[in-house]
């Protein structure tokens, strides 16, 4: 039988346990080996410390730049900690981590101040998404323009892998977001406090963003549903009557927002 | 593909068109493997572009190779397909850390190096091996904490896991200084011991002394220009085992391209200076 004194290390996977419980919880060294607390007590384990808090938050202030500039990097940076803590990294792809800031922010008490901050993060949110999304060529309008329009209205338009859309009832999210993701000189001009909604796309590498009023947003919510384009636009007069459906789809084919499976194999295109 | 024994930079977001635009005299371009899991967009367009000129080649930090469990088969199937797109003529990963019982830590982070450990790490480089079809290089990390329990040299161990596993091993002489330092022990000593023939690949890095602790604990920064006692580490190593494929890393305080690329000319140099020797 192997015995091991209480100064032995434990087994590798014990060893990773204290260690990785030693990171967050400074003060839960008596739950250590001895060994791993004496380890903890030496000046350089603050390096791995604070490397790893540091990695999370970089990674959430490099995903989240229009809340970043809005509450300002020190407010930022101490509320990433918080949410580093209770929301670590499951992944070491750090591209895409955050994924419930948006939803943290708004139960936040100290950011209920700023009711638009958890919106803001969601279309942080949904440009990383659409940064990193499949690639899918968008439907090109001339050729959905070209149909017959029987055949035109029973086309089924899906928005491509990179868009994401929202509505925000209560501020005008997109306009602050989009304010503050704008490089240049900042629109300081007041805001008109409506409702708006908005979809991000990515398009030939770049992530573009169009707003929508609700008519749009019952076009594209149709069409994720796998509606064809007459239901499309029956969902579109349903909630804005007085709507011209032209004026609905065209700024959504020409941003690129849908894809139309069926009419790119018919036009020979490469599904990308 | 054959290794190229000339002097490569860390590929930088902020740097692609200069990179994409660089002439073709030897350079190549590492890249965080991690960072360009993506399905799609522009990070993956680059990288295949830049890849359609310069040798790229793949640095993990999220494999976790030291912990007490297999990689993880989706991270691992995420590398080898990475792998596929762009043909890295070297993959290599950490004796380290990061990953663990479904949470990951950011850094690379230690252990005692014991036969358990050993035999865990051995099988791990195994797997991921023959998940790439490949062999892959391990780099010695930064050390700032001293092990009583270590039952292993450093080079002994990296030398043992490279006969088991076949492995090859990737020399950063930055974190060798950082961690003789930091562990007072003779970078010259571990620079000279370092098995020749299994060196596959050199990292060259700048690193910073800590902001409290001053110079009785450097930090692995990768955030300044490469020291000199850290060029004379390079230059000792280079003489005793010849030209390697040498990385200059920068992952803060990133500067123009162009001041990157004069510091790697002096890698390149020095990669030149002992083959003329030997002429």
């Amino acid at each position: 039988m192997i015995v091991h004194s209480h100064d032995s290390l434990p087994a590798l996977a014990s060893f990773q346990d204290d260690f990785a419980r030693a990171l967050f919880d400074p003060d839960g060294l008596d739950q250590c080996a001895p060994a791993v607390a004496a380890l903890v007590r030496q000046p350089g384990f603050a390096v791995y410390r604070n490397t790893v808090m540091k990695g999370g938050i970089d990674a959430l202030q490099a995903n989240y730049p229009c809340v970043a500039r809005i509450v300002g990097e020190d407010w930022f940076r101490s509320v990433a900690a918080l949410y580093v803590r209770a929301h670590p990294p499951r992944q070491p792809t750090l591209v895409d981590y955050g994924d419930r800031l948006a939803p943290f922010l708004g139960s936040f008490e100290p950011a209920r101040e700023l009711p638009y901050l958890a919106g803001v993060a969601q279309l942080d949110r949904f440009w990383t998404e659409a940064h990193v999304a499949r690639d899918e060529a968008p439907v090109d309008p001339r050729v959905l323009a070209a149909l017959p329009p029987q055949q035109m209205l029973d086309a089924r338009l899906r928005p491509v892998a990179s868009a994401r859309w929202a509505w925000f009832d209560e501020c005008p999210v997109f306009t602050i977001w989009q304010r503050n993701r704008a490089t240049g000189p900042f629109d300081d001009s007041e805001i008109d406090w409506h409702a708006e909604g908005a979809l991000l796309v990515r398009v030939e590498g770049v992530v573009r963003w169009l707003a929508l009023d609700g008519g749009m947003l019952a076009f594209v919510a149709a069409c994720a549903d796998g509606g064809t384009v007459a239901d499309a636009v029956a969902a579109t007069l349903e909630v804005a009557p007085q709507a011209d459906p032209c004026r609905v789809l065209c700024p959504l084919l020409e941003i690129g927002a849908f894809a139309c499976p069926a009419l790119a194999q018919q036009h020979g295109e490469e599904p990308r | 593909m054959q290794a190229i024994p000339s002097a490569g930079l860390g590929l930088k977001p902020e740097h692609y068109a200069d990179a994409l635009a660089a002439p073709a005299d030897g350079i190549w371009f590492e890249v965080h493997a991690e960072n360009y899991m993506v399905e799609g967009g522009p990070r993956l367009a680059w990288l295949q572009a830049i890849r359609g000129r310069h040798p790229v080649s793949l640095h993990g930090v999220g494999l976790s190779l030291a912990a007490d469990a297999a990689p993880d088969p989706a991270h691992l199937a995420r590398l080898a397909d990475l792998a596929r797109r762009c043909e890295p003529f070297l993959i290599s990963e950490h004796l380290a850390w990061s990953a663990w019982r479904g949470r990951y830590h950011p850094d690379l982070l230690p252990f005692p190096r014991t036969t358990e450990a050993l035999r865990r790490i051995v099988d791990n480089v195994a797997q991921t091996q023959d998940a790439l079809d490949r062999r892959i290089a391990i780099e010695n990390p930064s050390h700032y904490l001293r092990f009583p329990e270590h039952e292993w040299d450093e080079i002994a161990f990296l030398t043992e896991v490279s006969r088991r596993s076949g492995c090859g091993l990737l020399l950063d002489v930055n974190n060798v200084h950082v961690s003789a330092r930091n562990l007072d022990y003779a970078a010259e000593a571990y620079v000279d011991a370092f098995p020749a023939a299994l060196v596959t690949e050199i990292h060259i890095a700048g690193h910073t002394a800590d902001p409290s602790l001053g110079a009785a604990l450097l930090i692995d920064s990768h955030d300044a220009p490469v020291a000199d006692e850290v060029w004379a580490l390079h230059a000792r190593l280079l003489a005793r085992i010849g030209p390697r494929p040498t990385l200059l890393e920068r992952d803060g305080n990133v500067p123009s391209f162009a001041a990157l690329d004069a510091e790697r000319a002096i890698a390149t140099a020095m990669l030149r200076a002992p083959l003329l020797n030997a002429a």
